[in-house]
């Protein structure tokens, strides 16, 4: 049977066929036929009103993180729709579903340089997984039905859907919503290559120093018990990249740490030892290889990814198996033979033996002097105990917080990666919170990141959100600040902040917080944080002259990392 | 350093509004001069032909190819060097047609290059050619005497050598696979 509608109420009920609950949005003159149908279905549709559009997209991206949905956000034209961007490019970055629908103005007026119109479309391209206008009401379900289905298979991305407002207003014959299974240029799925899986089995059935960097691709494709599964069968040690992080719990004796220029030592500086890398779900980010002219020169790669566009983009690799983490590592499982490589595993010991002495411990663990970055998030860590979501800003906070969190589960992690926006933290927090409200949802953030997007504060005072924001505050932009310490001659061009009294702010907004000003309050500030219902903010008082190490230089070899200062990494 | 040399690209796309400029960001984003571009339809009905020449190195346009392929409405790309592909490309030129009289090489022009006069009035005469960059070049060089009003080369029309017809073959068996499925109204 069908029934006469317009088409932002077929907007609506498609969204909601899509199974999506909850929406992160803000009304605007082009979107209003939309919000006006919102209305009719608040029971169905949870609409969180954010306080800048650019927070719409990060909530929606920590919203798809942790459930493994696609975000959905709602904005109007012009303005709103530019303000989407800095979202849409961490998404596409990310690899994370969003679903972005911007209100345009009416199709009469396109090209005309209307009230709030500008090319919506054409700017978002560059940014967008996909990205397509809708000028007629009845086009709507099929336009919505293929953004969700090209936001969440392949390689997720976020897709744009510009709808002119006399697509919203017209009417349109509503008939049953039809999901899309299938677009004949697009097949997001392909098929694992036999041959390549014996191949691969063969490389690493003959590996002596076999090493698994696994990505963010693992987590997409929920192939951590497969990760596992063959680190354990045939002895491989695991490196996580910086979003690959819960992939492989914190305390599996096989995860060997974060890659890249921050990350751990054993999994660097054996990149360029080991004889064969096993990459899923990664894609070589300079971040990742440093130099790649000295990258892995002992090893036979073999890349596995579902967009086979990553395939020698940056290395070059022996073999590339193009398919779903889960369905390749499930294809090579039993073909893999039980292994030992005991001596090698060892050696990835002996680096964490003088990271701990030379980097963990003097940053966890100081006798003196203010409180650190690695300290306070290692505490906090240990409270919440490893089954909470940890969300970080970008900059040393992030580092920190990806080096000293601990985790037990899947999507228990959530950064900026590619993109590095600063103020991603706040409002990724706050969707993370949302879509997982059993869990603890923790934030570490820099003084710098939290006000790019504080107003969101006001979301967490709305909706009772109650995420626990660790504010990191050294009265400085700390990474940058650090690079010009070692880099630039101690010039700190820009970088100390006047900063407001944060806790003042959080008053203002009703959100529980609280000065840690000295190390002896610490233990008792993260006890009544981790107790809190609510929200909660700490706002700690951290050593500006804290320095993120290990740190591989800009240019150099993964292997040749920085301990501290002065010192290069050597046994 | 890696050889830099002319490559084409041709890209199979359903006919949709806004798939031109996905296909040209991804060379401005790599700071990729395209020397030519042209769209048309394909002998698949539906099927749109987008061939872009330019200039870069192998690695660079194997990775230019995969981004195009990517986009979702882009069914496959290919690269291509010039051996692999029979093209043209037309070339126009507009001259004084006095000067053009005046001398008496006309005919003589016309023969060696296999150049055709598509319309002669008092003040202009128009002349096509086409073939190869080459080919058009030296007709400009040999009509640049007699100074040339206008001259517009097309992008390059191309077709492959290749046995196997990959986007009809691919098309088929998807059509076999899903044989419900209908292109979205409207561009879509």
């Amino acid at each position: 049977m069908s029934e006469k509608i317009n088409g932002a109420e077929a907007l609506v009920r498609s969204i909601i066929a899509e199974q999506t609950d909850t929406i992160f949005g803000y009304p605007g003159g082009a979107i209003m036929p939309v919000y006006d149908k919102l209305y009719d279905h608040t029971d169905e549709l949870r609409h969180i009103l954010v306080r800048h559009e650019q927070g719409a997209t990060h909530a929606a991206q920590g919203y798809a993180r942790v459930t493994g949905k696609a975000g959905v956000v709602v904005v109007t034209s012009g303005p709103a729709a530019t303000n989407v961007i800095t979202g849409l490019s961490d998404a596409l970055m990310d690899s994370t579903p969003l679903v972005v629908i911007t209100g345009q103005v009416a199709s009469s007026l396109l090209g005309t340089d209307a009230f709030q119109e500008t090319d919506v479309v054409g700017i978002v391209h560059p940014v967008t997984k996909w990205a397509v206008q809708v000028r007629r009401a009845q086009d709507i379900p099929l336009a919505v039905a293929r953004a969700f289905y090209i936001a969440r298979n392949g390689r997720p991305g976020p897709v744009v859907l510009d709808i002119a407002k006399d697509a919203q207003t017209g009417e349109m014959e509503w008939e049953e919503y039809r999901p899309c299974t299938y677009i004949r240029s697009y097949l997001p799925r392909p098929e694992v290559g036999t041959a390549e899986i014996a191949e691969a089995a063969r490389l690493i059935n003959h590996a002596e120093r076999p090493m698994i960097l696994s990505g963010h691709g693992v987590m997409i494709a929920e192939a951590e018990p497969e990760l596992t599964a063959l680190a354990e069968k045939a002895e491989i040690p695991v490196a996580t990249t910086l979003l690959g992080i819960s992939t492989i719990p914190t305390a599996h004796p096989l995860n060997m740490g974060m890659l890249g220029m921050h990350g751990n030592i054993g999994p660097n500086y054996n990149t360029n030892r080991a004889d064969l890398i096993i990459a899923i779900g990664m894609r070589f980010d300079d971040r990742v290889t440093s130099s790649l002219e000295h990258y892995a020169p002992q090893a036979k790669i073999i890349h596995i990814d579902i967009d086979a566009a990553e395939f020698n983009k940056n290395v070059k690799a022996q073999l590339t198996i193009h398919g779903d983490a889960k369905d390749v590592l499930q294809a090579l499982l039993p073909k893999i033979n039980s292994a030992r490589h005991q001596q090698w595993v060892e050696t990835f010991a002996d680096c964490y033996k003088v990271e701990l002495e030379k980097v963990i411990n003097p940053e966890v663990n100081p006798a003196e002097g203010m409180m650190k970055m690695g300290e306070v998030v290692d505490r906090v860590a240990r409270a919440f105990g490893e089954k909470a979501v940890g969300v970080t800003d970008v900059g040393q906070n992030q580092m920190f917080g990806a080096r000293y969190f601990r985790h037990s589960e899947p999507k228990s992690f959530l950064s900026s990666g590619g993109l590095g926006t600063m103020g991603f933290g706040l409002p990724g927090a706050i969707g993370a919170k949302i879509g997982a409200p059993e869990r603890q949802v923790v934030l570490f953030v820099g003084d710098g990141g939290f006000q790019m997007t504080i107003q969101e504060l006001g979301v967490i005072m709305e909706y009772g959100v109650a995420v626990k924001i660790v504010l990191l505050n050294n009265n400085f932009l700390g990474n940058v600040r650090q690079w010009q310490q070692l880099f630039f001659k101690g010039r700190f061009s820009a970088t100390p902040m006047v900063n407001p009294d944060f806790v003042e702010i959080c008053k203002a907004y009703g959100i529980k917080a609280e000065n840690v000003a000295d190390r002896s309050e610490l233990a008792g500030a993260i006890d009544r944080m981790v107790s809190s219902e609510g929200a909660y903010l700490l706002n700690v008082n951290i050593d500006p002259e804290d320095m993120i190490f290990p740190m591989i230089p800009l240019g150099g070899a993964v292997d040749t990392m920085m301990v501290n200062a002065d010192t290069l990494f050597s046994f | 350093m890696e050889e830099t040399k002319l490559y084409t690209i041709s890209a199979f796309s359903e006919n949709n509004v806004g798939v031109l400029n996905q296909v040209t960001i991804i060379f401005t984003r790599r700071c990729i001069n395209i020397e030519s571009i042209s769209a048309s339809a394909t002998a698949i009905p539906g099927v749109y032909k987008i061939t872009v020449v330019a200039k870069s190195t192998l690695s660079a346009m194997e990775k230019v190819v995969k981004q195009i392929e990517k986009r979702i409405e882009i069914i496959k790309a290919f690269l291509h060097t010039d051996d692999e592909i029979i093209y043209q490309e037309v070339a126009l030129y507009k001259v004084p047609t006095d000067k053009m009289l005046h001398e008496s090489h006309l005919e003589g022009i016309i023969r060696h290059h296999n150049a055709r006069i598509l319309e002669i009035t008092p003040d202009y005469t128009i002349l096509e050619k086409t073939g190869h960059v080459d080919e058009t070049e030296a007709l400009f060089a040999e009509l640049r005497r007699y100074g040339i009003l206008q001259f517009v080369r097309s992008g390059r029309a191309a077709v492959t050598k290749h046995p196997v017809e990959f986007v009809t073959n691919y098309l088929e068996q998807q059509a076999k696979i899903h044989p419900e499925w209908k292109k979205f109204v409207d561009g879509l």
